[in-house]
């Protein structure tokens, strides 16, 4: 019986080693359904949540009056503010203090405050003042409501003025591209970016770590396989997942939120095949240097908290100081939050993207680089 | 014809500490190498360098004539290697396992079916082909293992304690299989702590505290000088309460050593005295039935005194004295 047959020098191809790896992990990727399910599902009900809950706009900020004067002017005066729906007049107080016990106990945000001698500085044609006390622990209710005080006394000095409710000279702002300013619409785009980042990243992230904790990493080092080998076999079947999660969100920001793509679908997914390779590379580096799941998890973790901050994603890069500006442009998801809202926003095109497709495939190649090189640099 | 392993003075360090310290020896091809030494000497460590995992600090290794600083990638293809843990894809099915291995190999797949059918005759895993491996018991998993390990056909083979925590048959029916593969040409490079394993194989190493100590056939190492040092005789006491004659003995100024086995005590006695003269005394103390004879040390002998004995070394190297003979003695 022939039970062993030892063969001859047989040479390995690039090709085939990438392969045999890559038909493995889409193995492990369709018998995994609970994990494929969750990070499809996860980044899904993100967008949701966030889309229904986040508005930026502020309304009804909760308000208080301290009326000293009350007169009939006094009283016009806190009308104009309970007809905004900017405010919500809640109720009446009696001194300046209960006004700081209502802001200091989360009541009210806005104490208004009309003085004794309102109507009769007023009626004398002398110019008069009321104050308004604004809760600035949150900074855009607080210009908001402050924006919002000045206009109302503007009218109101122009209404005693001219005795007329006609301004005479008004500015008319015409929002571009988000003219109802919508605020699904500002953020929408750019969080496309930043939710399939921590998805794709765990994903090539957990699946070395994995292999390292199972002991299958140790056997594969012994055989022929290299570096290039693992890194392409493991991330072109997780890039194609990201790439259908990515299309998944996308369709629920045109569907769900009415958000229209205003640029081509095409370019937005083109320049998105870099950004996903950065995010995948990104995963195969965390994993040549976290020991466990838990840790890669965590250094997951760590790179969305800069993708989110630093990217312009919240608040805009050229207010950031210069070294910060620097340093977002080596963060992939400053390059992809802009394109998306480039494209979808803006109607935006190659003409004006080609930098950010550049700037993201360096970016990927770099990343590659590194970590193929890691690969080898972790035995021993 | 070269041999299957070669090595010269291998040393491998991690910063300071020196897992292995000038380590040559040879493997012959088709032999069944047994390599042994308490956990933590080095035996992993040694086997990583030989398939070029890690880069000695000094010294050179040959397997199948290949330079493993040179010719590493050539030197992967030709070899298979079993790691301690079964390192299987639990979530993968026993065959595509198998596939798996195949393909990093690079064996088309007309080779990897006729390689799959011959592997499968030899460790019977047909009827759990289909089986998630992470379902496979531990003897099966280790099957699945070496089928893993031999599907290119690597004519040298490195099992890192193979039978590590399986039950007595699968442990007796792996060394069928290893048995086999010696027998079609495979040479094996095999570590264990199991003493019976050791007997088994054609040649042993045993490496201490990163000190290779001997190289040899089991009977070599049973011959050694240093085991039974001259002046001494080896002797094996048998009857009712071992015990109880083991505790008289030690307290014997003629017993140099003396330690129980199941139902009998071994013993290193002075050489004047012979079995018929130990039997006498013996039985003069009220054990009647007490029977002796010479005897040869087992392969645990050999490896407890050497250790002893490299120990003994150490310590008068720490005192400052030179190293002294103390071989066979007392404690």
């Amino acid at each position: 019986m022939i039970v062993h047959t030892p063969r001859q020098h047989r040479k390995t191809s690039f090709a085939g080693r990438a392969w045999a790896v890559l038909v493995k992990e889409v193995i492990h990727v369709r018998r995994d359904r609970g994990a494929l399910f969750f990070t499809m599902f996860i980044p899904a009900v993100q967008l949701v949540m966030l889309g229904y809950a986040v508005d930026t706009n502020v309304r009804h900020v909760a308000t208080v009056v301290f009326d000293q004067c009350r007169t009939q002017e006094s009283r016009a005066l806190i009308r104009r503010f309970e007809t905004t729906t900017d405010f919500d007049v809640l109720r009446e107080v009696h001194s300046e203090a209960e006004i700081e016990e209502a802001v200091v106990a989360g009541e009210a945000r806005v104490g208004l405050v009309i003085p004794e001698d309102y109507s009769r500085r007023l009626l004398r044609g002398e110019s008069t003042q009321f104050r308004l006390l604004v809760d600035g622990s949150e900074s855009n209710v607080a210009s908001q409501a402050t924006q919002v005080g000045a206009s109302i006394a503007l009218r109101e000095s122009l209404a005693r003025l001219g005795n007329a409710e006609v301004l005479p000279v008004e500015v008319r702002p015409r929002v571009l591209f988000n003219p109802d300013l919508k605020s699904p619409r500002f953020f929408i785009p750019g969080l496309v970016a930043i939710l399939i980042q921590a998805m794709t990243v765990s994903l090539t992230a957990l699946a070395v770590v994995r292999e390292l904790e199972k002991g299958t990493l140790e056997q594969l080092y012994m055989t022929p396989v290299r570096g290039l080998d693992l890194v392409v076999g493991k991330i072109i079947p997780y890039a194609g997942l990201a790439f259908f999660e990515m299309m998944f969100i996308v369709f629920l920001m045109v569907f769900l939120f009415g958000v229209p793509i205003h640029g081509s679908l095409l370019t937005l997914l083109l320049i998105a095949v870099p950004y996903i390779t950065c995010l995948l590379a990104l995963g195969l580096w965390i994993s040549t240097r976290a020991k466990t799941q838990l840790a890669a998890m965590q250094m997951t973790f760590g790179t969305i908290i800069p993708s989110i901050f630093l990217s312009g994603y919240v608040f805009p890069r050229n207010t950031m100081p210069l070294v910060f500006q620097w340093l977002s442009c080596c963060v992939p998801a400053t390059w992809m939050v802009s394109a998306a809202r480039g494209v979808i926003l803006r109607g935006a095109g190659w003409d004006s993207l080609w930098i950010n497709a550049l700037a993201l495939s360096l970016i990927a190649a770099v990343l590659i680089v590194i970590s193929v090189g890691r690969f080898r640099r972790t035995v021993g | 014809m070269p041999h299957a392993i070669e090595m010269r003075d291998l040393t491998i360090a991690f910063g300071d500490f020196v897992a292995v310290d000038r380590v040559g020896f040879h493997v012959e091809e088709g032999e069944i190498f047994g390599f042994l030494g308490p956990n933590g000497s080095g035996k992993t460590t040694l086997i990583k360098a030989l398939c070029g995992l890690i880069r000695p600090r000094s010294g050179s290794a040959t397997l199948l004539g290949l330079d493993v600083a040179r010719h590493v990638d050539e030197v992967r293809e030709q070899v298979g290697y079993m790691s301690q843990r079964f390192s299987l894809y639990e979530d993968l099915t026993a065959e595509e396992n198998l596939d798996f291995y195949a393909g990093i190999y690079g064996l088309t797949r007309d080779e990897r079916e006729e390689r799959k059918s011959e592997l499968v005759r030899m460790t019977h895993l047909g009827p759990y082909l289909h089986r998630r491996a992470g379902l496979l018991s531990g003897g099966w998993k280790q099957r699945l293992a070496l089928g893993c390990a031999l599907i290119h056909g690597p004519s040298l083979l490195f099992l890192d304690e193979p039978t590590a925590g399986i039950d007595p048959v699968a442990r007796r029916d792996l060394w069928d299989l290893l048995f086999q593969l010696s027998s079609h040409g495979v040479t094996l490079f095999v570590t264990t702590h199991y003493m019976d394993e050791a007997e088994r194989c054609s040649r042993v190493g045993y490496i201490f505290l990163s000190h290779l100590l001997a190289v040899g056939t089991p009977d070599e190492l049973k011959r050694l000088p240093e085991v039974t040092p001259a002046g001494r005789r080896r002797i094996e006491l048998r009857g009712p309460s071992p015990g109880k004659v083991l505790r008289r003995m030690l307290e014997q100024p003629w017993v140099a050593e003396a330690t129980l086995h199941s139902e009998s005590v071994q013993a290193v006695v002075e050489e004047a005295r012979d079995a018929a003269s130990v039997q006498a005394e013996v039985r003069g103390w009220g054990f009647a039935e007490a029977e002796v004879r010479d005897s040869a040390p087992s392969l645990e002998d050999v490896f407890v005194t050497l250790t002893r004995r490299r120990m003994a070394e150490l310590e008068d190297g720490r005192n400052g004295k030179p190293a002294a003979a103390a071989a066979g003695g007392r404690p």
